[in-house]
């Protein structure tokens, strides 16, 4: 028995490998512990499984995307704390070999597919019903579904550092590196799985916003007249179709190699690693679109909103999103053209690589036009805008330099790639979700957040990132590789290197200041009690904050393209209003306990595949096919909500 | 008011009849939505095929595709699947009419083409397996069993499905609900049928004629 136990936790939990694993079993259990003796305490647990774990409701599945996409936040921030201290100073032995390899795997498979990718569906999921007044999303059920994969993915991603071992080949787990004859144990598999069911999860949200945003707007809410975050999220979701079968098929190829002894990406046997890495970036590259092309949507949203003028070139700004979704699917190759494809193909590429930077060059152009002549406001969601620009231009300007195949040569794995790829997405992804959840928090929750600390967490962020990354650019050109352990002193690399790390630093602090500042707002913040407390333009700001369950009591008729802001500046926003007569019981769509159920099966399923415990994952799969099975016999998943039910909750907002 | 009364009515679809399935807004949007989903099918059998025809000369001194492949079974799949496309057809246009029992003796009629066509895949793999020719000895082969095999677990998801519709059609009968759901496992059907087309053109005779 003892001995059973004790080699339980030299092989699972790895208790062998020193303070690292021991420091984060404490703080895990420690979290574990909080958690459950908070919602005891506060009598929570029923509050939580109705309310929340069996929702179907698009607000609440968005604040569950946000909490995890700032959680995930966290963790992705730490694994970088914990690089950049590993290569503050040469020859450091602060982490060994072995873990810095998992930390920077696990920072950059976090930071795409478990921080950005929530955080977009966040913003998915409380803005668009209400931008183009539905009442929920196209397929409710399905989105819980979503949800709950990710979850449980990023779950089962995230205990493997405790569990294991985590993955270590980098987030692009290249093979062969990746076979099994070079990269035993469990740590691949949990890439491998976690980001397939994730993936599985996030197939369904683009087949449901897609849906949403082509079948269920208002009447008169024609194409031409959708928010532009709206299109925004309608490219996004075009491309995550078009995507992410890709990464998919990629993923589990590779699994079948490690699993089934396939040879699809091995040398031996006739396989071929390069078209791992093609399918890899097939969906790869398409995914930075998918995250900035949403990003892009708040931007047009917060500069319309706080320069008080209607978006400048609409029209161009729909033409160049859909530009972006098409020609951002055919850039791929630009990240190994080292592959030696030959110059024809790598010209193609090259020059995809340079159009694909026109249409957002006319986007940043209609950004700045729209605040021409504006009355501008600085607040924190417009400073993150501002912020964006500067650094997106700077990210396009060595984009362009690494897409001259020839001079790539020269740059390819080097920290200039590392400080372009991180400018990008933390410049053009991360401001515009921090922008996106300053400009709808207040929606969200019905209070802003505080303005005076958002300002220190936005300033302190942005003097990091530069500190962090410009010396990276330089340390790229002095033949600095990516993902290297550690150096020696005689290269000349130890100043910039801790440089770079005193930016990292400074940017956590900014992130500290982030948490700061919405638990001071909880208490303290400035309380919403208009629903408009930008003074905005689209139709999401004529609902109360926080939004009734049922959005809107009755249905607008949409005339204009900024049609809460032309009602306001006519004067005539009690048309917006319902009028008792015109309110209809609603059918709203039954909670469900079976998207968590399915999550939970995923989960275990996925864990019997990560260390082949294959009767596990076939008990766990009967649970997913019994699940499916009992919503198909579902007869009826809807309830009426009662007019006089509305009526009631329309007059204790004031609005009747 | 459901929340699906909101697609706005187009002038079109006011002026023709529409179809059971139809018939409700929130049965047609799911018919939308699996289009959709079968979109991104087509794509994963997409990348399938890419990955075949990049690795099916790779045999590692294994069998090849035109050692392997065996004339008389790939036909007696071909016909049958195809046989199944046209009773699952039938079971569509009968539900149209609303004959809940004609439905279900179609969708009958069309599992068990199914399980016939499963059957004969399932022989053709041990026949493979036995003489050695297993998804580790090559690259090709690896990449065939994946191919082919992703087709038969999507055939063998589609038998359960429509068992589990045909079992609705006999309880509830042709509601907009269960027509809707006959419609879209008849998709589904099809969908599998033409990428069968696809594996018959360029596995099996492709592998037969190179």
């Amino acid at each position: 028995m003892w001995e059973a136990i004790r080699h339980f936790g030299d092989t699972y939990l790895m208790w062998r490998e020193g303070p690292l694993i021991w420091g984060s079993d404490v703080l895990i259990l420690l979290t574990i512990i909080g958690i459950v003796f908070a919602l005891t305490y506060l009598k929570k647990w029923k509050w939580l499984w109705r309310e929340w774990l069996t929702t179907v409701d698009h607000k609440k599945i968005g604040i569950m995307y946000l909490v995890c996409a700032l959680l995930m936040f966290f963790r992705g921030g730490v694994d970088a704390l914990l690089i950049r201290t590993q290569l503050a100073e040469p020859n450091n032995h602060f982490l060994d070999a072995e873990h810095y390899d998992q930390i920077f795997t696990t920072h950059g498979t976090i930071m795409i597919l478990f921080m950005a990718m929530p955080f977009i569906f966040a913003l998915f999921n409380i803005a668009v019903p209400l931008q183009i007044g539905a009442r929920d999303v196209a397929f409710p059920y399905l989105n819980a579904i979503s949800f709950w994969l990710f979850f449980f993915a990023a779950f089962l991603f995230n205990i493997s550092f405790v569990f294991g071992g985590s993955p270590d080949a980098g987030w692009t787990s290249y093979p062969p590196l990746t076979e099994l004859g070079f990269d035993k144990g469990p740590g691949e598999n949990y890439y491998l799985v976690s980001l397939l069911i994730s993936g599985i999860g996030t197939l369904g949200t683009g087949i449901n916003f897609i849906a949403t945003i082509l079948k269920m707007r208002a009447p008169g809410m024609t194409m031409m007249k959708v928010p532009l975050f709206s299109w925004a999220v309608l490219a996004s979701s075009i491309v995550i179709l078009t995507a992410f079968p890709a990464l998919n098929v990629a993923l589990a190829l590779l699994l079948f190699d490690r699993l089934f002894g396939a040879h699809f990406f091995t040398i031996a046997q006739g396989g071929n690693p390069m078209m791992f890495i093609n399918l890899f970036w097939v969906w790869g590259h398409p995914e930075v679109y998918i995250v900035v092309l949403v990003a892009f949507g708040v931007y047009s949203e917060v500069v319309a909103t706080f320069s008080r003028k209607e978006i400048f070139g609409y029209k161009s700004m729909v033409a160049s999103l859909m530009a972006i979704t098409v020609i951002g699917d055919l850039t791929w190759v630009h990240h190994f053209f080292t592959m030696g494809a030959g110059p024809d193909v790598n010209s193609f590429f090259a020059v995809s690589t340079m159009a694909v930077g026109i249409p957002t060059g006319v986007k940043m152009f209609n950004w700045l036009f729209t605040m021409y002549r504006g009355r501008i406001r600085l607040t924190l969601p417009m400073l993150w805008t501002l912020a964006f620009i500067v650094c997106f231009a700077i990210a396009g300007a060595t984009g362009v330099m690494l897409a001259a195949a020839p001079a790539d040569y020269q740059y390819h794995n080097s920290y200039f790639l590392v400080a372009h790829f991180h400018q990008a997405l933390i410049g053009g992804v991360v401001f515009g979700m921090l922008a996106g959840m300053y400009y709808w928090w207040p929606k969200m929750f019905g209070f802003q957040l505080d303005e005076r600390i958002g300002r220190w967490a936005f300033w302190l962020f942005n003097i990091g990132f530069y500190v962090c990354f410009m010396p990276q650019y330089a340390l790229g050109f002095m033949g600095m590789q990516r993902r290297m352990y550690t150096y020696p002193a005689d290269l000349g690399w130890g100043t910039l290197n801790f440089i770079s790390t005193i930016g990292a630093y400074i940017m956590g602090l900014g992130f500290l200041f982030i948490v700061v500042q919405v638990l001071y707002s909880i208490k303290y913040g400035k309380r919403d009690v208009t629903g408009d407390i930008w003074d905005a333009r689209t139709l999401e700001w004529s609902l109360p904050s926080p939004v009734p369950h049922y959005n809107f009591a009755v249905i607008p008729h949409v005339t204009d393209r900024d049609m809460w802001a032309t009602l306001k500046e006519q004067g005539r926003t009690g048309e917006l209003r319902p009028a008792a007569s015109d309110i209809r019981p609603i059918h709203m769509p039954n909670n469900s306990a079976r998207p968590f159920l399915l999550g939970v099966c995923f989960f275990f399923a996925g864990l019997g595949f990560v260390f082949e415990w294959y009767v596990l994952a076939a008990l766990a799969l009967l649970g997913v096919a019994v699940c499916l099975l009992a919503r198909s016999f579902e007869l009826h998943d809807e309830h009426d909500l009662s007019a006089d039910e509305i009526r009631r909750t329309e007059a204790l907002s004031g609005r009747l | 008011m459901s929340i699906m009364t909101l697609e706005r009515p187009r002038a079109h679809e006011d002026a023709e009849a529409k179809t059971i399935e139809y018939s409700q807004p929130s049965e047609s949007l799911k018919i939308f939505g699996f289009w959709l989903f079968l979109a991104t099918d087509m794509l994963l059998f997409a990348c399938l095929f890419a990955t075949y025809v990049l690795l099916h000369t790779h045999t590692a001194g294994g069998p090849t595709a035109r050692t392997l492949f065996d004339v008389p079974g790939f036909e007696a799949e071909t016909f049958i699947l195809l046989t199944s496309s046209f009773t699952g057809g039938i079971a569509t246009y009968e539900m149209q009419h609303q004959r809940s029992k004609s439905v279900a003796v179609w969708l009958f009629i069309t599992i068990l083409l199914g399980l016939a066509f499963i059957g004969l895949e399932v022989q053709e793999f041990i026949h493979d397996v036995h003489i050695g020719a297993t998804m580790s000895t090559s690259a090709f082969l690896s990449a065939f069993f994946t191919l082919v095999g992703t087709h038969g677990c999507h055939v063998s998801l589609g038998i359960v499905w429509m068992a589990a519709i045909l079992i609705q059609v006999l309880r509830w009968g042709i509601t907009p609900q269960t027509a809707r759901k006959v419609f879209n496992v008849g998709l589904y059907w099809h969908f599998l049928d033409v990428v069968w087309v696809f594996i018959f053109t360029v596995v099996y005779l492709t592998g037969m004629v190179m």
